[in-house]
């Protein structure tokens, strides 16, 4: 449709969007925070990679990243192997009970992980130990239901006429997932793992939970102890705040930009046609 | 185990190693999600408490004790209206917006991809990222209040009592709006050109053949939008603990998630906290039973 003032629309809609990340990246290279207008437009004599530097001497960068790398690392490992193995038995495999399987796939996706914040942090927090370790942080997420599901629609896309073969070969159904299925939706387990990135990446209600340790603290965690406690006392404390806020907003943006293609096509469609 | 037929496969299915493989996730559902969902229920009825691991301590039944101790408590009630607030601001935001930009981006041709990145960037950003910049943006003498000069609200957005609750809303549309731009997208993929066409026939005008065929058209993705909207909604708890420093001002933006957190863990009382979770997920399902009826009704 050729109506200019759609395109208008669009625009002024993108710049909604994207002016906070643009100002996000202005004022983290700031010396003198400038709220006025002016302040938009970065001037080269007040810039400067200190407030880098003062974030990373607050809550040590590199450890927060690795801690927020081990808990997004774990959940999706979990999500991939348990997941693609729940999802290839729940499209392609006929065993008792598959009705009852995929009933709770579609039934827990609609209660709040909410309600299960306090009964979980009892259990994993006083009855197990677990507070303060990388194993309690993963545990809730390292399994997704949603991921389950996306994974059951892309192997109920390929032909049954390849099981068959497969099978009339002799082929254990482990070795049928491995070389046969699994190879040809490497593409859209892809997105998958993207998909799955965004959660424990940028998840903070649960690890601010379960972490009080600082080193443990993935970075969301950390920022937001750095927000409502320690900035009130440091020089500029927006600028650190904001640094913080660039890296860690990052890698979701950088790896969502390169593979946006992957975000927008199959998955999305599969789920809303499920 | 190809050729396995007759009884036992009857029983068992034809390829009975699939249970094997959804074991992990059924144990994984078992333990996190159905047992923790009885403790809750359980813990809400209970004089529960917390105590060293493994002390063997009476966990006396109360019956609605908790329920009617959570209930008188000012605070408690104000976050279920802050929360009410929220979600009558937010939803319909969000089910406008979304659908507006979604069709002007479907039918866009230059950009197409430019304006797909900008729309979801924020939804694929840590809130608490993000968070920083509306800080920075709203706050007394920020961005947005001197290029309003005059017209700048006193006190500023997050700190006053009327419009803090208002302004998380507003931030919560912003940040998730890209995810439901995507599902109406796919969802206008599959309303008929002809639909168009006939309308167009009809002597319809763009306004006309938007408000006659694309929204009954992607009636279904409105019902999925505004039950999504609403569960997230009532899930609000990073934004109010970092945009308002903990639900200020006076309990103005305080949601329950908040409210349960500061009572279950902060002050030790996870038995009220239970209960203020359980009350919420009722709510949260009786409303999308409601929305379900009235959004939902063609289909």
């Amino acid at each position: 449709m050729k109506s200019p003032w759609k395109f208008l629309g669009l625009l002024v809609g993108a710049f909604v969007f994207l002016f906070p990340f643009y100002y996000m990246l202005v004022g983290s290279l700031q010396a003198e925070p400038d709220p006025s207008v002016g302040g938009a437009f970065p001037s080269p004599g007040n810039l400067t990679g200190h407030n880098y530097a003062e974030i990373n001497a607050a809550i040590n960068l590199g450890r927060s990243l690795l801690n927020s790398g081990i808990f997004t690392g774990g959940v999706i490992l979990g999500t991939l192997v348990f997941g693609v193995l729940a999802g290839y038995a729940l499209a392609r495999l006929q065993f008792r009970g598959r009705g009852a399987v995929f009933n709770l796939v579609l039934l827990v996706q609609v209660v709040p992980f909410q309600l299960l914040t306090i009964p979980l942090y009892v259990m994993i927090v006083r009855s197990y130990g677990l507070a303060d370790s990388y194993l309690g942080m993963i545990l809730p997420f390292a399994i997704n239901s949603t991921a389950v599901f996306v994974f059951r629609q892309y192997f109920l896309q390929l032909p049954q006429e390849l099981f068959d073969a497969a099978r009339i070969d002799g082929a254990g159904e482990l070795a049928i997932l491995w070389r046969v299925a699994i190879p040809l939706v490497k593409p859209a387990l892809l997105t998958g793992v993207l998909l799955t990135f965004i959660g424990p990446w940028n998840e903070f209600l649960w690890p601010f939970l379960i972490t009080k340790q600082q080193d443990l603290q993935p970075l969301a965690v950390s920022l937001s102890n750095y927000l409502t406690t320690v900035s009130a006392r440091a020089a500029n404390p927006f600028g650190a705040v904001l640094a913080g806020a660039c890296v860690l907003a990052a890698p979701a943006v950088a790896l969502f930009v390169i593979f946006q293609r992957r975000f927008i096509s199959s998955s999305l469609e599969s789920g809303v046609k499920g | 185990m190809s050729k396995r037929t007759g009884v036992l496969g009857k029983v068992l299915g034809k390829q009975p190693i699939g249970s094997l493989f959804v074991t992990p996730y059924v144990v994984f559902l078992a333990a996190v999600f159905a047992y923790p969902l009885g403790f809750a229920v359980y813990m809400s009825f209970h004089d529960y408490f917390f105590t060293a691991p493994g002390a063997i301590v009476e966990r006396p039944f109360v019956g609605f004790e908790n329920y009617a101790t959570m209930l008188s408590d000012p605070a408690v009630r104000r976050s279920f209206v802050n929360v009410g607030i929220f979600l009558l601001i937010n939803v319909p935001l969000t089910v406008v917006l979304s659908l507006l930009l979604a069709y002007a981006l479907n039918g866009a041709v230059r950009w197409r991809g430019f304006f797909r990145v900008s729309y979801y960037v924020p939804y694929v950003t840590a809130s608490v990222a993000v968070v920083g910049v509306w800080l920075f943006l709203f706050n007394s003498n920020g961005l947005v209040n001197s290029v309003l000069g005059p017209l700048a609200p006193d006190p500023s957005w997050l700190v006053n009592s009327n419009l803090a609750m208002p302004t998380v809303a507003i931030y919560v549309t912003w940040k998730q709006l890209g995810f439901f731009i995507l599902l109406y997208l796919a969802a206008l993929q599959n309303v008929s050109k002809d639909l168009y066409e006939a309308a167009s026939m009809d002597g319809a005008g763009r306004i006309k053949s938007f408000w006659n065929v694309t929204v009954p058209g992607v009636r279904p993705a409105t019902t999925l939008v505004v039950l999504l909207a609403t569960v997230t909604g009532a899930n609000l708890f990073t934004e109010p603990y970092l945009l308002t420093g903990g639900g200020g001002p006076d309990g103005a933006s305080a949601s329950p998630v908040l409210i349960m957190y500061q009572r279950g863990i902060e002050q030790g009382n996870p038995d009220i906290g239970a209960a203020i979770g359980v009350l919420l997920v009722v709510g949260v399902l009786i409303l999308a039973l409601v929305e379900r009826r009235f959004v939902g009704r063609e289909n």
